[in-house]
């Protein structure tokens, strides 16, 4: 947990008077909500939580959550984070940024406050475009994307956020959709989670990149593409009828058919969320022969940065005075009359 | 031993007032140790100083190489020293492609002590030697004194079981000896200095030290037979107090803590790994017991951001870097003064553009410092002269920061960075405290994050106060509440607020460092060439000329009566390590017709060519026809006018 206090809340008191400026029917506006519910029901308070942004259309979100908010520049938002959590650890600090902030101008920060593990929840939204600059591929778009900086279609293999992540070192790994109903719940479970908490949030650009989620995210047979992990639960969807295995000869996942119920027979592997390499083929899992998984990962937690930074100021500190005038006169030193003195 | 043909001169004098070694060897060789604790011998024994460490960018260059040369000068004596002096008297060389590097700097007449074991064919090959110059008479005009200081070396340490290669690296410890000798040193804090730094291996410290008492004791021996003879320079007057050598690195970091300390701030400082800013970083990361926090990030641009991110949190965010991670950080300083949070930047410079020379010294980032931003980004600017200036500038910038609410950047550069002189400890008390002032509660009805204060800063309000949440950001803001607005009048008013308590930070006037306040011709300076031009200034005005030295220390905003006093000069005159960026600066402030002097070897001025220039403005003084000021002059104690 991060803040200290429960403080009770409605999403109304997380509504800032700011106009929303996205575009009509943009996927953020519905994760604006997810987050404005969700924040109540944390118990978190307004005072002491921090929004902290890059640029973008992602990065716009602390204009409109009423707590502290910094809307920095482009790609560096981990960094600021950073800075914020070491000289205020107590401070519950939500990261947003985009796959363009985050994976291609930033991509270096979000590795390092990944790896460093400092408490906090980071939001990617990914749309797989540049929405804010008008359109232009991303590092997640797929390839053959058409876009005015790629009129025939792009050509280089996308990023997957979450597999950066988990590379990087991160002990949280989320993910969710826009509009989807469980993302709260993954929001919970990341804020729950102490260290660096990786949420990709898959989000509609409906000017852009209309619906290229819906292969996975459209309501219509969701059921069958959409496999919502729970701790210690198996790994069933299309209403139980099928489930994910781990092929022992081959080391890979695979689906199989559930009959009757009995998951356990058709070999149907349980979630555990601390297991990194199952949570690495979860990850890697292509859609289209699987379905998307979604919901929290992975889930390992490990030290803090700031914790270990605390631990060795306190180490370094122990039984030292913080004596300036001391300090200033240390070494060797002497007087006008040229004698050496012993070291103050 | 060997001496070269008979001298042309007289060598050495006995007492003189001022005296310039410079120990040259292989990067390898341990010159820079070998200095630095000569220096700290001279600074015990009450003399002023200077230094100039001149070391390459490799860590360890090729053996042997004109390019790996490391050196280090120190001037010191028993009168205020200025700079680390324009040519030395006694060069040690020890090796050919260290006597070859530093030979064109030796005063005529000078004193060359060589180590003949390193004048192998070998070295003497890579240093392009045809023939051994110890030996062919080129060094006709010099002093020379070259023994076998490696045989003696290993001579000395035999007692102590090491292996030639091993005894062979106290070679820099009997040179030292000698040195102590040759000066009339105690040896006593190099023997302790060596105990402690070689604590758990006692073996290396006595083989250390009897390398060095054999130094010492070649010394005695050589001055019997002749050239070889002790030198004593009497201490420098100073005022009573307590006095410790400093680097400017050393002295900024100081000044950093004092300055989070006098605005009652916890201090933050993200760094990146660059040369010659590192010192800084190394520092600070010792000094976790006064509430620093010390973060070598991913990069500059995280470095910075760190910073800003602290100081948004409530503490006094710094961040240090070299030319290079200074561009590197433009964006997040336009943030920085956008959001107007207190920051403090240093920038130690070195020769530019890119890479350049690491570990040379320039001051060519002016034009960085004062506009290299993107939009109309006004932020103030302070230059340090000295390394013990370092501390006070730094503390300058900490208050500026604090009380204006903006980035500020400090200026040192590489020579100030690694150059040590003798410091007269403050007292922390002497400063007025400028603590930091959050706003707690809302001064309105609505809460107002722009709303400024007499000096046009905005309250600084820490996230996790209650009922002040608010948004803040690098886009334009409504000049109140700071919330998001592009409106033309809007971002016509907050450039102008911007702009305006940036001018009007409050600055001292500006002082005349040396000579009426007008005249003939004021020589202006900044940053770290204050040394040369003073002096140059001072020998000048001894001849008769009528020359001002202006040393300015806010180079954004300026002293509000700097134009006047500019104008009071019939000429002005700007030395600069660059081709004339603050000539720039103070044409386009005042409109005054200033005249550059321009140097961008890598090194610092020379007093010498500094007089030349000021003597072309004076054809009028007696012996000064044409402006000709005799090069190396006031090297001379004998000539030396207007010492202090």
């Amino acid at each position: 947990m991060n803040a200290p206090a429960k403080i009770e809340t409605t999403l109304k008191d997380w509504e800032t008077d700011q106009e929303v400026r996205w575009c009509p029917g943009c996927g953020d506006y519905a994760i604006l909500k997810a987050v404005q519910r969700t924040l109540p029901q944390l118990g978190a308070d307004p005072a002491n939580t921090v929004f902290i942004s890059g640029i973008g259309c992602s990065s716009r979100f602390p204009y409109y959550i009423e707590s502290y908010g910094f809307h920095t520049i482009h790609g560096r938002a981990p960094a600021f984070a950073t800075g914020a959590k070491l000289a205020n650890p107590d401070l519950d600090v939500w990261l947003v940024t985009g796959d363009g902030d985050g994976l291609s101008i930033g991509g270096n920060h979000l590795m390092h406050v990944l790896r460093r593990n400092v408490n906090m929840q980071i939001m990617l939204f990914n749309n797989e475009i540049y929405g804010l600059t008008k359109g232009q591929a991303s590092p997640t778009s797929r390839e053959g994307t058409k876009s005015p900086s790629t009129p025939i279609g792009s050509y280089d293999h996308p990023a997957r956020p979450a597999a950066f992540a988990l590379g990087s070192g991160a002990r949280f790994i989320g993910r969710g959709f826009d509009v989807s109903k469980n993302l709260p719940d993954v929001l919970k479970a990341a804020h729950a989670h102490k260290g660096a908490a990786f949420i990709e949030i898959f989000q509609n650009c409906i000017v852009y990149n209309k619906d290229v989620f819906n292969d996975f995210a459209a309501p219509k047979g969701a059921e069958d593409r959409q496999l919502w992990l729970e701790e210690g639960k198996p790994m069933l969807f299309a209403n139980d009828t099928k489930g994910i295995a781990l092929n022992r000869e081959t080391l890979s996942l695979e689906v199989v058919d559930v009959t009757d119920g009995d998951w356990e027979a058709a070999g149907v592997i349980v979630h555990d969320v601390t297991n990194r390499s199952v949570a690495h083929m979860l990850i890697e899992m292509p859609f289209g022969p699987f379905p998307m998984a979604l919901g929290v990962l992975y889930d390992d937690p490990r030290p803090t940065f700031e914790d270990a930074v605390i631990a060795e100021r306190k180490k370094a500190s122990e039984g030292k005075e913080a004596n300036l005038a001391k300090l200033l006169g240390k070494g060797q030193t002497w007087t006008v009359s040229g004698t050496a003195q012993d070291p103050v | 031993m060997a001496t070269a043909a008979s001298l042309p001169q007289d060598g050495l004098p006995a007492s003189p007032e001022a005296i310039v070694v410079r120990f040259a060897g292989d990067s390898g060789d341990g010159m820079q140790l070998t200095g630095g604790q000569f220096t700290l011998s001279t600074a015990l024994a009450g003399n002023d100083l200077a230094t100039f460490p001149d070391f390459p960018a490799e860590i360890r260059a090729p053996q042997g190489t004109l390019f790996g040369v490391s050196a280090f000068q120190i001037n010191f004596g028993s009168r205020e020293i200025n700079t680390a002096g324009d040519a030395p008297d006694v060069l040690v060389a020890m090796n050919p492609a260290a006597l070859k590097v530093n030979l064109a700097a030796l005063k005529p007449g000078g004193l060359i002590i060589a180590d003949t074991g390193a004048f192998t064919k070998r070295n003497l090959d890579k240093a392009h030697y045809e023939a051994n110059p110890l030996e062919d008479g080129s060094l006709a005009k010099f002093d020379v004194l070259a023994f076998d200081i490696s045989e003696k070396t290993i001579e000395a340490v035999k007692p102590f079981g090491l292996g030639n290669k091993d005894a062979l690296r106290s070679k820099n410890m009997w040179t030292l000896g000698l040195a102590l000798w040759m000066f009339d040193r105690p040896r006593e804090p190099i023997h302790d200095w060596l105990k402690q730094k070689f604590k758990s291996k006692p073996e290396i410290a006595d083989a250390n030290i009897a390398a060095l008492d054999a130094g010492h004791a070649y010394g005695e021996t050589a001055e019997l037979a002749g050239p070889l003879k002790q030198v004593h320079v009497d201490p420098v007057p100073s005022a009573p107090g307590l006095y410790r050598t400093v680097t400017g690195a050393e002295a900024v970091s100081l000044g950093l803590v004092a300055g989070a300390q006098l605005a009652e701030l916890p201090m933050f400082f993200g760094g990146y790994p660059i040369t010659p800013a590192s010192a800084i970083l190394h520092h600070l990361a010792r000094l976790k017991e006064f509430g620093v926090t010390t973060f070598q990030a991913e990069d500059e641009i995280a470095a910075i951001c760190a910073a800003i991110g602290a100081s948004y949190a409530g503490q006094l965010g710094v961040t240090s870097s070299s030319g290079p991670g200074i561009a590197l950080k433009t964006e997040a300083i336009g943030l920085g003064i956008m959001t107007e949070l207190p920051l403090v930047i240093v920038n130690s410079q070195r020769g530019g553009p890119s890479t350049g020379l690491p570990t040379k010294t320039e001051q060519s980032d002016l034009y960085q410092a004062v506009y290299g931003r993107n939009g109309d980004a006004p932020m103030p600017v302070i230059a340090a002269r000295s390394p013990s200036d370092a501390f006070e500038v730094a503390i300058e910038a900490c208050r500026i920061a604090v009380e204006y609410m903006t980035p500020v950047m400090l200026l040192t550069d590489g020579y100030i960075a690694n150059a040590a002189e003798p410091w007269k400890v403050p007292n922390p008390a002497d400063y007025e405290p400028f603590p930091a002032q959050f706003l707690t509660e809302p001064r309105s009805e609505q809460l107002l994050p722009y709303k400024r204060n007499e000096k046009g800063a905005r309250p600084w309000i820490k996230p996790g106060t209650p009922g002040m949440m608010h948004r803040i950001g690098g886009i334009e803001k409504h000049e109140l509440t700071g919330n998001i607005d592009y409106s033309p009048d809007n971002h016509q008013r907050m450039t102008d607020l911007r702009k305006s308590k940036v001018d009007n930070i409050v600055v001292p006037d500006q002082e005349v460092c040396l000579g009426e306040t007008s005249g003939k011709l004021a020589v202006v300076g900044w940053g770290s060439t204050f040394g040369p031009i003073h002096r140059a200034v001072d020998n000048c005005r001894a001849k008769g000329m009528d020359v001002s030295h202006i040393h300015v220390r806010h180079i954004w905003p300026m002293p509000k009566n700097m134009g006047e006093l500019l104008k009071s000069f019939d000429h002005v005159l700007v030395p600069e390590m660059n081709t004339g960026q603050f000539k720039t600066v103070l044409r386009d402030q005042f409109l005054v017709d200033a005249q550059p002097l321009t140097k961008t070897s890598g090194q610092p001025f020379q007093i010498a060519e500094l007089e030349a220039e000021i003597g072309k403005f004076f054809d009028d003084i007696p012996g000064n026809e044409g402006g000709q000021v005799p090069a190396n002059d006031q090297q001379l104690p004998s000539t030396e006018g207007g010492a202090k």
